[in-house]
């Protein structure tokens, strides 16, 4: 059945209903390839028995109405399971098992999806290549010794190496996209609100975003579908009509007006770059789009806001990890306020502590004015550009990254250059819009390169369409020789 | 009681002006708390009423509750405040065991109430007392340290309650307005069901700012803030210690350092603290979990529509319409009970008797009993049937005084009381000419001395023939008998 490994979700399902394949046949598939697979470390909790005792269930009842019927999915380590421990990548949730099931996975078991495991992230999202896990860093099956981006870096292994066939995500800066770009896969970013955010472990709540990550744009649409739609139990959730991004999915770009921002054209870009986005560019125009040079002018000033921004949102709402209710206790300490020094400073790894810090700075009286506040304005501007934009174009083509995927280690110890990483993504979520990254090239050491389009608000099935239609073009093939297993 | 106002910290050369503001914390009255279900029942097991989003288990999300909004809203129009159609729901972030999420949602710059009024009755006028704002923030929950020695427990039953911060003007300079100020919010607030004011069970508490000037002074003093006082009396108390406190510190050349302070009730005095310096950073940021609240005009219209008369236009209203002074319509209005209690009686009876007989002698038996109005043995059924019997003359006041004892004993209807117990009016001519003949007759001398001038007598005779009646004959026929049968 190795087959299974190549081919996407979409022609899984297929299988599926015509009854080719059980769900339990798919279950053990994934779970061999998930065992064969440990040196990736992309899993930091496995549940086989449960997993097989829920493909059964499926064989015997044969119910296909839902979406995905019977597909074993594995998702990021910060959606809470109901029963099954979830740790944020952190060793202050090492040992948390949540009694309730957040909104996006509920919406992906009610679609008849059954749990493969979780996957290792960055420490509660803060990174940008799998590397702050306290579980460790996971490896990109491109190649040994390269991450494969973050925060949602497990999320992103395990799809490319096949141990699930989709994934979601979560994508406060560029989590999702950034690590689908490393990794030759597809990953979107939806409209914030679109997605509810109940019950995914929060790291900066008025960024974050849950999304699909997957093979292939179709997919995209299907799993989007899966886990979109209102929740009253988040009160930033959009209340609107439930949309069928697969079922609209079509090949569009004649006649397409696509917007190409100068300020995204960033000083040192690596040739390899440049050369990938103007490929983009002639896809497009070959295919009747129309590219219009247009201006974001703010765009420099994103990188520091957001590292305002999300820092201060973290430094609060990491405050309940505090030995008190759930979660690790230091043993050491003679008071409440020992404890909770102890057990915070080592229940969090250093790049934790570092956005808690910032974070907790940037919001301290007398400094609020010039940093929160400023933050705050700042991002309105960025909002404005893109609104501004998007009376001209209908999407926006950018890099996803400002390279490929790095070494493990290389920029570990040096921050800046790390958050650099997320200067093509962070844009995005600062005005809350929807954006998709599409595997689009490779660099000269084979690795992929992603391309991202960006719309307006709740225009998701827009970009779907032109990635649909790009992703024909461009034709991006990626064989791996499963070193690992 | 002062007709004027006279109070201040008097010392040897200087006399002085005490200044206060207050904030008091409000529990609304709701059946869930302020961003989660749960229940808010007061006095349940620890930990039985708590939510995983009350304990801030990861990625639970706040959704705020529409019924505490409009409790919030109907407070503020009874202050006679301005209704801010968009607030902001803050994060207020400090670390504590009963707070569980790290930081308690609170308004800061947005409050969803500005500017209003209360007004005073004081013995020397009525006095309007500013307010600064009305906002909506949770509840902490509890910590309980004297379980055992070596542990605290924490009990998050009132974790996310919602309450109203209320905070003052600093326009209250004594005690005594304080008193009034507290007692008239919380009579506003029962009129509106918006907090019960019960101070037992904490509902209703309150910091105390304080500072003191020199009589005549311009600018306000130095203040300390007296945290979380639970009773009127108490914060009576720290008032006056804590103003002479301060005067002390300045008449002996010192400066007052602007602090938090505690009021210990035992030792009747104010002690540090935290000092300004080691005040807390709360580093305040809207709360990115909530969109800012917006609400129509439509909304507060509504609810202004359905709002029910307040204390101050009742008041208005009982002295035009049932002529009582000022003092007798504040204590029939202090609360809404008495007032709807009072209403009912004088549906039927008279409206004099009935203000007599509720001040006097229903709320002598009331407090004796430690009872609410509306748990009155007597009812207002009752009580203005009673009025009605003395009215028409069918009992004297003085049996009606004994019948109402019965009643409050009994619960009984009046008119059945008077039956069973014999205690009919005697108002049969010939007997009480009976009766009166026979007092006469034991009291020659007495009559000699009347006719010969002493004309106070005519009371002894009065009293003679009552105590023989046993109390019921007819005072009228009484006096008729009487003055016919002493000309003769």
């Amino acid at each position: 059945m190795n087959d299974l490994n190549d081919i996407s979700l979409s022609e899984i399902i297929k299988l599926v209903k015509s009854k080719k394949i059980s769900s339990l046949d798919l279950a053990n598939h994934f779970i061999n390839n998930i065992k064969k697979g440990k040196k990736l470390n992309s899993f930091i909790t496995t549940c086989f028995d449960q997993t097989i005792k829920d493909s059964k269930n499926f064989d015997k009842k044969q119910n296909f109405d839902g979406l995905l019927p019977g597909i074993p999915i594995a998702v990021k380590d910060l959606f809470c399971t109901k029963n099954i421990k979830t740790t944020a990548g952190s060793k202050i949730l090492e040992n948390f098992v949540p009694t309730y099931e957040s909104t996006v996975t509920n919406n992906l078991w009610k679609e008849g999806a059954i749990l493969l495991g979780k996957l290792n992230c960055d420490e509660f999202a803060m990174g940008s290549s799998n590397e702050t896990s306290f579980f460790g860093n996971v490896i990109n099956p491109l190649e040994n010794n390269f991450v494969p981006g973050g925060s949602s870096g497990g999320s992103a292994t395990a799809l490319a190496a096949s141990l699930t066939p989709a994934t979601i995500g979560t994508d406060t800066g560029g989590s999702i996209r950034q690590p689908a770009s490393f990794t030759g896969t597809v990953g979107l970013k939806p409209t914030y609100g679109l997605c509810s955010r109940w019950g995914i472990v929060a790291f900066a709540s008025s960024l974050d975003q849950a999304g699909p990550m997957t093979k292939n744009v179709e997919d995209c649409a299907l799993m989007l579908e899966a886990i979109s739609g209102y929740d009253k139990k988040d009160s930033t959730s959009i209340n609107r009509k439930k949309e069928n991004y697969s079922k609209n999915l079509k090949r569009t770009i004649k006649g397409i007006k696509i917007g190409i921002p100068k300020e995204y054209r960033v000083d040192n870009m690596p040739k390899e770059i440049e050369q990938l986005w103007k490929n983009g560019i002639d896809i497009l125009k070959k295919s009747g789009a129309k590219i219009i040079d247009i201006s974001l002018p703010h765009t420099k000033y994103a990188l520091p806001t957001y590292y305002i921004v999300a820092p201060a949102e973290a430094s609060s709402n990491l405050a309940r990890y505090d030995g008190i209710k759930y979660g690790y206790r230091s043993k050491k300490g003679n008071n409440l306020i020992e404890m909770y020094e102890h057990t915070r400073a080592e229940g969090f790894g250093d790049e934790v502590k570092r956005r808690v810090l910032i974070g907790t700075y940037v919001l301290s009286s007398g400094y609020y004015d010039a940093y929160y506040l400023k933050a705050q304005k700042v991002r309105k501007l960025i909002k404005v550009d893109f609104d501004n934009s998007f009376k001209e174009v209908d999407a926006i083509l950018t890099p996803s990254t400002p390279s490929s995927a790095f070494k493990i280690g290389e920029k570990a110890n040096d921050p800046i250059s790390m958050y650099l990483n997320d200067i093509f993504t962070v844009p995005v979520n600062l005005a809350g819009l929807p954006a998709i990254s599409i595997p689009a090239g490779k660099d000269h050491k084979g690795h992929p390169l992603g391309l991202q389009l960006i719309s307006k608000e709740l225009e998701e099935q827009k970009i779907l369409n032109i990635a649909f239609a790009m992703e024909k073009e461009i034709d991006f093939k990626q064989s791996l020789n499963r070193w690992w297993e | 009681m002062k007709d004027k106002f006279d109070y201040f910290i008097k010392t040897e050369n200087n006399k002085w002006e005490v200044i206060i503001g207050l904030e008091v914390h409000a529990q609304v009255t709701s059946k869930s708390k302020l961003f989660s279900s749960s229940s808010t029942k007061f006095g349940e097991k620890p930990n039985t009423q708590v939510s995983l989003v009350d304990s801030a288990f990861p990625g639970m999300l706040p959704v705020i509750n529409k019924f505490c909004i409009e409790q919030a809203v109907k407070t503020g129009l009874g202050l006679n405040a301005k209704i801010n159609l968009r607030s902001i729901f803050d994060r207020k972030n400090y670390f504590y065991a009963d707070l569980p999420a790290g930081y308690q949602i609170s308004q800061y710059k947005n409050p969803i109430v500005g500017e209003g009024s209360v007004t005073l009755d004081m013995p020397y006028g009525t006095k309007k007392v500013g307010i600064e704002r009305l906002h909506l923030e949770q509840d902490a929950g509890k910590s309980i340290h004297d379980l055992s020695p070596d542990n605290t427990f924490v009990d998050l039953n009132r974790s996310g309650v919602a309450l109203m911060e209320i905070v003052s003007k600093p326009d209250l300079r004594s005690p005594d307005e304080v008193n009034s100020y507290v007692k008239k919010l919380r009579t506003i607030m029962r009129y509106l069901g918006t907090c019960d004011g019960n101070m037992q069970e904490g509902s209703l508490r309150a910091d105390v700012n304080v500072s003191v000037r020199k009589q005549g002074e311009k600018k306000f003093g130095t203040r300390c803030e007296i945290k979380n006082v639970n009773s009127i009396k108490f914060m009576e108390m720290a008032i006056e210690s804590e103003a002479k406190r301060q005067v002390e510190l300045i008449e002996s050349g010192k400066k007052i350092e602007q602090e938090t302070r505690l009021f210990d009730t035992k030792k009747n005095e104010t002690r540090s603290m935290r000092s300004k310096e080691e005040a807390h950073d709360y580093r305040y940021f809207p709360d990115p979990d909530l969109l800012p609240l917006v609400i129509k005009q439509s909304f507060v219209d509504n609810l202004k529509n359905e709002l029910p008369e307040l204390p101050d236009k009742k008041k208005e209203r009982f002295i035009n319409k049932f002529k009582l002074t000022p003092y007798e319509a504040n204590v029939l209005i202090s609360e809404n009970n008495i007032s709807e209690y009072f209403e009912e009686v004088i549906k039927t009876a008279d409206i004099k008797l009935a203000k007599n007989w509720i001040i006097v002698e229903l709320f002598a038996v009331l407090n004796d009993k430690n009872l609410d109005i509306k748990d009155s043995p007597v009812s207002s059924k009752n009580l203005a049937n009673l009025l009605n019997l003395i009215s028409s003359g069918e009992i004297s006041g003085k049996i009606a005084k004994k019948v109402f004892e019965l009643m409050v004993q009994s619960g009984d209807e009046p008119s059945k009381i008077i039956k069973d117990k014999g205690l009919q009016q005697q108002s049969d001519p010939k007997e009480l000419e009976k009766i009166v003949k026979n007092v006469l007759e034991k009291n020659l001398d007495k009559i000699t001395q009347y006719k010969a001038g002493k004309e106070k007598l005519y009371g002894f005779f009065v009293g003679e023939v009552m105590k023989a009646s046993s109390g019921k004959a007819n005072p009228k026929l009484v006096n008729d008998i009487l003055k016919k049968e002493l000309k003769k």
